[in-house]
């Protein structure tokens, strides 16, 4: 049985292998491109993948390569909405506490079976089962699936999970919560269906190319651990007449200067570009350099928890701190890459939320450091009582070229002495994780693009909160917003009050840094939760 | 990274030096100064290797710059503006983000040059006392610090380093007990068979009969009579350690910001050759080569002037 | 001679466990554990991970459950990180890779390395033998995580002759520059070693009895003065395998080549514990084994010594 359900895909490989110049060679359907006779695409990865397992893979270099390989109830285009995937479209009860996917009747899993609603249930039931033990777990809580706290815990049998297959096209999905955003999470990867008889047969080795079965537009043909990794047209796809890219290999470059002198060297189409080269870059490759807003932000917190630094106790303290870091220079000097000024703790350009004013955002950086200076003298410190704190960063050359600036800053304005100390990063998240610093670097990226994503994190009953940030008035606004249909004046409060109360120094919010291949085209620039689908790209003629 | 130890030779050295002690009339450190002076390589490594740290010591009284500030001015811009340039005090150009590298090789000249010598001592100490002891008591003890010396030697040291590096919190003495920790067992190995031989000596006879302890008799009579070999090896340990700093500099578990040493100073500027900033490894790698083959150089003009028979 | 090597091999065993112990309790003191991130995993999910691989267990059960799988199995565990993959899955892959690299850098630098201190020790004290020191001195210092940027940029970028990182199953393009930057300080360690020998051998009573009896120069060398030379050298092999190896770590960064260097830094860095204890071992093993066949090598080199 499996061999025959792999020579059947070797076969149709073959054949598509025979057809597809016919394609390739011709035009882009909808924009009338001349196409590329080779249509492969190679980009680099950082460091080798956790896994492409859509209910274990926990980092987003495999998360990218999963959206290749299976495909979920709704897929993003270009811009971030959502468009159908295996599933045509879903109905929702008054409530919004219970979901019926239509699922389309010619989806196939790459050895020809067809992708039923069968196939989700397995999937998500074997999210949350504990025999699993999948890191993303937590995702099926969130969904506020029935039964997922029950299933997590072992308490329950992962069949009693609120999800039903009514038929093999038709997929019902009970909540304990009204979630009307409910179809936006089923993009994430750990959504994704998986192949019963497959994983069965294989256990954990079931992703290896030779066992693989997926129902994306890509199969998995090659991997090298560390070295690289290999997927292929899927002829099973159900759209795989629209998909153009025949392949798509994934390098791991460690060094990024290195993936850089490669990429120029025309051996990748796709490499991050390190901090600080951006002008440069986009100066002598006008159309190849390109920078877009990412949904994260970068911040350094205090320890607010009792155990840091006593004299973070004075608010005085903690806003001169952050008034004389001068936000251009970090942005313009260090990282070069048309990053945002940060004065707020979410990225202005998050879906419906409007960036409010907030005093120090309008004032000039000479107003910030007179007033910083001023602040710092009302709270005792100075030349002859100089303020000295240490400032925790993981080791990294980006985050080491910020906090060496930031320390510069407040010696040479404000006379204190930040004792840089950078941790590898384990042993970083353990000792910020503990409240055992002082001052920490921090970053978020936006798990869904909306504000209370990023404002969360400040909530006192939060698992993310490092630096014990305690305001009663925001866990109650950010309780309201949960429910408000009208969220922004909310969240502005809440943003007013991390103005006032600086808990953290909002540093800058991250664009997304890299060079492209000009043939190269169809990437969703657009989309701020970067997802990019290998299916909708193309290389065109030169 | 490739350090040679040649135990073999250290311990034909050693046999000399202790040959020597018997003939009184002669002098084996006269003999051997006089053909260490002739070697003119190694007598100009030592001038050279006085020069830089002669610069290290005075350098900083002509700086412009400290180590740490930075030149906001023109950090943004560092290829283009950042070259060497008298005029700006930059004397040795800006770093990647706009700090003077005149001070930067400097510190970073002194750090390495401290790890290279601090841990070289640490396994000379280490090495010594384990040797001489496990050499003079003798019996079941030396056959265990042997056997534990044995298994210690298998030990993948690197590795172990990195390890250390990652558990413990990041600093110059972390490093010194770290490299030191693992480069002192050929020592070990050599002082023992050292002490073996002078064991029976009359002197140590001598001390015995009068009674002084076993411990005062190691400290006071074997190491003194060791020492020729000692500095031959120390010699021979410092740049293998500065080899091994600049590799944990590069897997960036070396020293903390704003201190630098010349390993993490190259290994900045390695990822600059493709951004015209050619002089942010050029002058730091100067400076580490240059000290490190001086130091090869003195090391086996040491070795070849106590050991005669080369020539 | 088969009792010397029996008895080598079987103190190998407590080198190893406590090997394996030093490394275990360090990696339990090191802050985190394999499931740190940087968004803290509920505790129940948490709980559910532990228990699948066994980390719920008090240590020293997990210590022995350990090496009871290496003697009854010879399964080295789980990686934590690269879940659908062993710890013997990660060797199996990498260590050929870098075994292949690691064994031609070791010939290239064993070949040159002799020939180079063979010249300079013959034309002692000429140009031709100033020449040769400097430049292995040199080669020795300059750092190989220097060497390689500098190779890529200048053969990939500049040139366009090789490819810039990768393995492709080890095809010759893609070995020639790790190979370069690997076997460079190690050529120049050997060369010096063998000038010195050289050197030494060559004022020898038995090679000045040769010159005597009017021997020509070239038979003296390659007859009689070639092999009492290479006696240090071979007592360099085991300890320049080792460096190999931890060179590796070097190789695997700059030319993505997927050796298990890699891997050693990165399970140190992820807190993957078994695949840390097991590349821990293999080095372990490897250098007791290197060791042993370089004391081999020398006896069958040298009739007066007997095991």
């Amino acid at each position: 049985m499996k061999m025959t359900s792999k020579t059947l895909v070797g076969a149709l490989l073959a054949t598509t292998m025979m057809a597809s110049p016919l394609l390739a060679a011709g035009m882009h359907p909808s924009t009338g491109e001349a196409l590329a006779d080779d249509q492969s695409f190679t980009y680099r990865l950082l460091d080798e993948h956790s896994s492409v397992d859509p209910q274990i893979v926990e980092d987003t270099s495999g998360a990218d390569i999963v959206r290749d390989l299976f495909e979920g109830l709704y897929n993003q285009d270009a811009a971030g909405n959502l468009v159908p995937g295996v599933a045509l479209s879903h109905t929702t009860n008054e409530a919004k506490d219970v979901y019926t996917f239509t699922l389309r009747d010619n989806a196939k899993w790459s050895n020809g079976d067809a992708v039923t609603a069968g196939d989700f249930v397995y999937g998500w039931r074997r999210l949350l089962d504990p025999a699993t033990a999948s890191p993303y777990a937590w995702f099926g809580e969130l969904m506020s699936i029935e039964g997922a706290s029950a299933v997590l815990a072992g308490e329950a049998d992962p069949s009693t999970l609120g999800v039903s297959a009514v038929d093999d096209h038709t997929l019902e999905v009970k909540l304990t919560a009204s979630l009307p955003y409910f179809a936006l999470m089923t993009t994430h990867g750990s959504t994704f269906p998986t192949h019963q008889a497959t994983v069965e047969a294989h256990g954990d080795k079931w992703t290896a190319p030779e066992n693989i079965v997926s129902n994306g537009a890509y199969v998995l043909t090659e991997h090298v651990p560390s070295e690289r990794s290999v997927r292929e047209r899927n002829p099973m796809y159900w759209n795989n007449d629209a998909t153009i890219l025949e392949t798509i290999t994934s390098l791991v470059i460690n060094d990024e200067n290195v993936a850089l002198t490669r990429y120029l060297a025309g051996e990748l189409d796709k490499t991050e570009v390190p901090a600080g080269q951006y002008p440069k870059l986009n100066a002598e490759y006008p159309n190849q350099a390109h920078s877009n807003p990412r949904l994260c932000n970068y911040y350094y917190t205090f320890n607010m928890s009792g155990n840091g630094n006593p004299a973070f106790d004075d608010v005085r303290v903690r806003e001169a701190l952050s008034l004389a870091v001068d936000r251009s220079v970090i942005t313009d000097a260090v990282l070069q890459g048309g990053q945002f000024q940060a004065y707020t703790f979410t990225p202005g350009l998050t879906a419906g939320f409007v960036t409010p004013d907030v005093p120090s955002a309008s004032m000039t950086q000479a107003e910030r450091d007179a007033k910083a200076m001023e602040l710092m003298a009302e709270a005792g410190y100075g030349k002859d009582n100089p303020l000295k704190f240490d400032m925790l960063y993981n080791t990294s050359e980006g985050h080491k070229k910020i906090a060496i600036a930031m320390s510069q800053m407040w010696k040479q304005k404000l006379g204190a002495e930040a004792v840089l100390a950078n941790q590898e990063w384990k042993t970083f998240l353990e000792t910020r994780g503990n409240q055992d610093f002082e001052l920490a670097r921090g970053a978020w990226c936006g798990d869904y693009n909306e504000a209370s994503t990023f404002l969360d994190l400040l909530d006192s009953g939060s698992g993310y909160n490092d630096g014990k940030f305690n305001s009663a008035r925001v866990d109650e606004l950010l309780m309201m917003a949960k429910t408000s249909d009208d969220t922004q004046p909310l969240y502005t409060e809440i943003e007013q009050i991390i103005a006032n109360e600086i808990p953290v120094i909002p540093v800058y919010h991250y664009t997304r840094v890299m060079m492209l291949q000009e043939d190269v085209k169809g990437w969703p620039f657009e989309n701020i939760e970067q997802n990019v689908y290998s299916k909708d790209l193309y290389v065109v003629a030169e | 990274m490739g350090m040679v130890k040649d135990p073999e030779r250290v311990e034909a050295i050693a046999d000399n030096i202790a040959d020597a002690r018997e003939v009184k009339g002669r002098s084996l450190w006269q003999d051997a100064m006089g053909r260490f002076v002739h070697n003119k390589a190694a007598v100009g490594s030592v001038f050279i290797l006085a020069g830089i740290l002669l610069f290290a010591i005075v350098g900083p009284y002509f700086a412009v710059w400290s180590n740490e500030e930075i030149d906001w001015a023109r950090m943004g811009n560092v290829a283009d503006v950042g070259q060497p340039s008298f005029e700006n005090g930059h004397f040795f150009g800006l770093d990647s983000i706009g700090r003077d590298l005149y001070s930067r090789t400097i510190q970073g000249t002194l750090t390495s040059l401290m790890v290279g010598v601090v841990g070289a001592m640490v396994a000379v100490v280490i090495g010594t006392l384990y040797g001489a002891i496990s050499g003079f008591v003798g019996g079941w003890v030396d056959n265990l610090m042997m056997r534990t010396v044995d298994i210690l030697i298998a030990i993948p040291y690197m590795f172990v380093i990195i390890l250390l590096m990652v558990i413990f919190e990041r600093s110059l003495i972390m490093l010194f007990v770290g490299i030191g920790m693992f480069s002192w067992l050929d020592m070990s190995r050599i002082v023992r068979g050292q002490t073996l031989a002078l064991k029976h000596k009359e002197f140590i006879e001598a001390a015995r009969a009068a009674g002084v302890g076993w411990f005062v008799i190691v400290v006071r009579h074997i190491m003194p009579n060791l020492l020729g070999v000692v500095v031959v090896y120390a010699t021979l340990l410092v740049p293998g350690m500065i080899m091994a700093e600049s590799f944990i500099s590069f897997l960036g578990l070396g020293v903390q910001e704003p201190n630098t040493s010349l390993g993490a100073l190259i290994s900045d500027g390695a990822g600059t050759i493709l951004y015209d900033q050619v002089w942010q490894l050029a002058i730091p790698l100067t400076f580490f080569l240059t000290i490190v083959i001086s130091l090869f150089f003195i090391g086996d003009g040491l070795r070849d002037a106590l050991d005669p028979k080369d020539r | 001679m088969l009792n010397y090597v029996i008895r080598r091999l079987l103190v190998a065993v407590p080198t190893l466990l406590i090997l394996i112990i030093i490394c275990f309790y360090l990696m339990q003191t090191a802050p985190g554990g394999p499931f740190t991130s940087e968004r803290p995993l509920p505790p129940q999910v948490l709980a559910n991970i532990e228990a699948k691989y066994g980390l719920d267990q008090p240590h020293y059960k997990q210590l022995y459950n350990y090496v009871v799988g290496i003697v009854t199995q010879f399964d080295f565990g789980p990686s934590y990180q690269y879940k659908d993959r062993s710890v013997n899955d990660i060797i199996a892959q990498g260590f050929p890779v870098t075994l292949t690299y690691g064994f031609i850098s070791f010939v290239v630098a064993t070949i040159v390395g002799v020939s180079l201190g063979v010249v300079a020790a013959i034309r002692h004290n000429t140009a031709l033998d100033y020449i040769a020191v400097g430049a292995t001195f040199s080669a020795q210092a300059l750092p190989n995580f220097v060497m390689a940027p500098i190779l890529i940029y200048v053969f990939t970028l500049k040139l366009g002759l090789l490819p810039g990182g990768g393995w492709n199953g080890g095809q010759w393009q893609y070995l020639i520059m790790p190979v370069i930057a690997l076997s460079t300080s190690f050529f120049a360690s050997v060369a010096r070693i063998t000038r010195s020998s050289m050197l030494e051998v060559l004022n020898s009573n038995f090679i000045r009895t040769a010159r005597a009896k009017g021997l020509p120069e070239t038979t003296i060398i390659w007859r009689h003065a070639l092999k009492p030379t290479l006696m240090p050298v071979v007592s360099y092999l085991g300890p320049a395998f080792v460096g190999m190896i931890t060179g590796s770590v070097v190789i695997d960064i700059y030319f993505s080549t997927g050796g298990i260097g890699r891997f050693y830094v990165n399970s140190a860095l992820n807190r993957d514990y078994a695949v840390m204890l097991g590349l821990t071992i293999l080095y372990g093993g490897l250098t007791v084994l290197f060791n042993l066949l370089t004391d081999l090598l020398y006896a069958w080199l040298d009739p007066k010594i007997r095991y």
